[in-house]
């Protein structure tokens, strides 16, 4: 079969599948819409959360993104997995004891005020809408490299499944076909890495296959630090970035994972606290699978890379090099017209330029695998991006059928009245977000980045110290939210859009990048919180009492 | 629950995640970060060591750590008899 032929099967049982399962799972009310009953085992939340949180960028873009990084990539590994500790010892539980639908609902009601209901409902929408429109544009790109329809068509037939069951299903739909999906994602993304690390290492294990010996004898990871310092790049295993700047950057992405309102979402829809402790740990085992598997991607694709084309004859390149160069992906430009191929650091010099976007879904390719494998790893991104755009939508609707309408503008807004109001919020999330990924704005790949920045200077520290400080009053909460996400968009601003007269890396202050401020913010959004709380006056009894109640598990 | 007894399953709570978090604190950042340069002294495999937990060590003692805090909870749980 070829291979146009097996990316059509592969893509349309999966979507079947996922269409089958949003009509079996149809919510019929508003609990069913938000938080799917909260009757879904651990388990399965597990790996709903896994798809939820893994997106097109972990998918396509991370091993990509540590093969070119070397260990400066170690940022994304740590960041985005030891979020889960956090989530599940300082947030997951307590939030499900507490026991309603959204993070605004969480924070409007400990904080007994809508105004820290409404900066939360602005925090949330700011942040999923910036990472909804990247996951659009990823099923884009998916598309049109596979099925090779234009950009565009892809994006709306994204577009169409999304709607489909993000609308029908709710949190209900949502779950279950993410349980699909991830495991559609996880096989894609393993059954190359296993190939390709048998074929160079022997070893079966990709996680001990790039800590192994190559072919010839010298572990693999010698012979790319040696490969790397001879094209002048730094040696793959030490980083470029400073340590300083690499301990923010990680904090900011852990704690911005644990802050992100879709993933603490997914912990309301199990039945109990103890369940949503279980949820957390079968999540991140889940998640670890693939982020422990990235890193012996990075290293396989890139020693293949280097040995590919470094120094080789253009005329002699092997198909995939004018499949992607077709793409606009990989292009060659022989500046001293050898016809050969001088991959460098030295950008005088060097006549290779390859988007890092291409390691993953060019890798089966590079290493000559079936076609099969090829069209799976097509479903797996599309796998990766749906769920991920799905989770982000509910929480978009729910921020404004909710927390917005009904506990602010029309509290006696009926059950049904507030079911269409969330699909139809659902429905514009939907536009909204597919209109953002036909027309990106080119602040999108930036701020993607950075919305982990924005969760944790805005709801980490609101939520923690509602948990675990009773005293804290809502007059520290809700400034410490603004003071945090406005430091946040104004450092992000200046050195990412140049606003307030921008300024380049020497200008960071203390020398963290904007990726890392997150956690500056956060410090400060702590501080600024404990101070107002105490020159303000303490809760009333209720809401201490009320504090009290969400640390313990059971009910009496 | 009477207060009591909710206080000291609180107290108890803490001090397991202040165990649990200096060990995942040491792991990354600490071995991973702040530390790496002195580990990828020594070698396990191919790996350099330091290196080694930034890509793969301290996710593995992620998954141990959120692991071992479930035990303990449900040890705790049952022990106040919480269903």
């Amino acid at each position: 079969m070829t291979l146009q032929i097996w990316i059509w099967l592969m893509i349309g049982i999966t979507f079947s599948l996922y269409i089958g399962i949003a009509i079996w799972s149809k919510a019929g009310s508003t609990n069913e819409f938000y938080v799917a009953g909260s009757g879904v085992s651990p388990l399965a939340n597990g790996m709903a959360t896994a798809a939820d949180w893994m997106s097109a960028a972990s998918f396509i873009s991370m091993a990509g993104l540590i093969s070119f990084m070397g260990y400066d990539g170690s940022v994304y590994l740590m960041g985005w997995t030891g979020g889960y500790v956090l989530l599940a010892l300082l947030l997951a539980p307590y939030l499900r004891k507490f026991g309603k639908f959204t993070v605004p609902d969480f924070i409007g009601d400990r904080y007994y005020s809508d105004t820290a209901r409404l900066v939360a409902i602005v925090c949330a929408l700011i942040i999923s809408f910036t990472y909804v429109a990247g996951q659009m544009r990823g099923v884009g790109l998916v598309f049109s490299r596979y099925l090779e329809v234009d950009i565009n068509t892809g994006v709306v037939i994204g577009m169409a499944i999304v709607l489909f069951y993000a609308v029908l299903g709710g949190m209900k739909g949502i779950t279950y076909t993410q349980v699909a999906q991830y495991c559609v994602l996880i096989f894609a993304f393993m059954v190359p890495a296993i190939f390709i690390s048998i074929q160079m290492t022997g070893n079966p294990i990709p996680q001990l296959g790039f800590g192994s010996e190559g072919q010839d004898g010298i572990y693999l990871l010698d012979k790319l630090d040696g490969l790397s310092k001879d094209l002048g790049f730094h040696e793959y295993t030490s980083g470029s970035k400073s340590k300083l700047d690499v301990f923010f950057i990680t904090a900011a992405l852990m704690i911005g994972t644990a802050g992100l309102p879709h993933v603490i979402v997914r912990f309301f829809t199990v039945k109990k606290v103890s369940d949503a402790r279980k949820s957390a740990g079968w999540a991140l085992l889940f998640i670890a699978i693939l982020y422990t598997t990235a890193p012996a991607i990075a290293v396989f694709a890139r020693t293949n890379l280097i040995e590919t084309v470094s120094e080789k004859k253009y005329d002699e390149m092997p198909v995939w090099f004018d499949n992607w160069e077709k793409t606009g992906l990989l292009s060659f430009n022989d500046k001293n017209n050898d016809g050969i191929i001088q991959y460098v650091a030295e950008p005088e010099i060097n006549e290779l330029t390859i988007d890092r976007d291409i390691m993953v879904m060019a890798n089966p390719e590079i290493a000559e695998l079936p076609n099969w494998v090829i069209a799976l790893l097509a479903a797996g991104a599309l796998a990766a991006a749906l769920s991920t755009a799905a989770g982000l939508l509910l929480v978009i609707s729910s921020s404004i059928s909710h927390d917005l309408i009904k506990k602010i503008i029309k509290p006696d807004v009926s059950e049904k009245g507030e079911l269409i109001a969330a699909r139809i919020s659902a429905f514009f999330a939907v536009l909204m977000a597919g209109y953002f990924g036909i027309n990106p704005p080119g602040f999108v790949a930036a701020v993607v980045a950075l919305a982990f920045g924005l969760a944790a200077a805005s709801f980490f520290p609101a939520i923690v110290l509602g948990i675990f400080y009773k005293r804290m009053n809502k007059e520290g909460a809700i400034s410490g939210m603004v003071i945090g996400l406005l430091l946040m968009l104004f450092y992000m601003t200046k050195f990412k859009f140049g606003w307030f007269g921008g300024g380049t890396s020497e200008d960071w202050w203390f020398g963290i990048s904007p990726e890392g401020f997150g956690t500056f913010a956060m410090l400060i959004n702590f501080i600024i919180s404990l101070v107002v709380c105490h020159l303000t006056k303490e809760p009333s009894k209720e809401i201490q009492d009320l504090v009290e109640k969400i640390r313990i598990p059971s009910n009496d | 629950m009477n207060k009591k007894a909710a206080k000291e399953y609180w107290r108890q709570n803490i001090k397991y995640l202040v165990v649990l978090l200096t060990i995942w604190f040491t792991v990354s950042f600490g071995f991973g970060i702040l530390l790496i340069d002195e580990l990828n002294q020594f070698k396990i495999g191919g790996f350099k060591l330091g290196f080694w937990f930034a890509q793969q060590g301290s996710i593995y003692v992620f998954v141990i750590l959120i692991l071992t805090y479930i035990v303990l909870m449900n040890k705790l749980d049952k022990k106040y008899n919480i269903k």
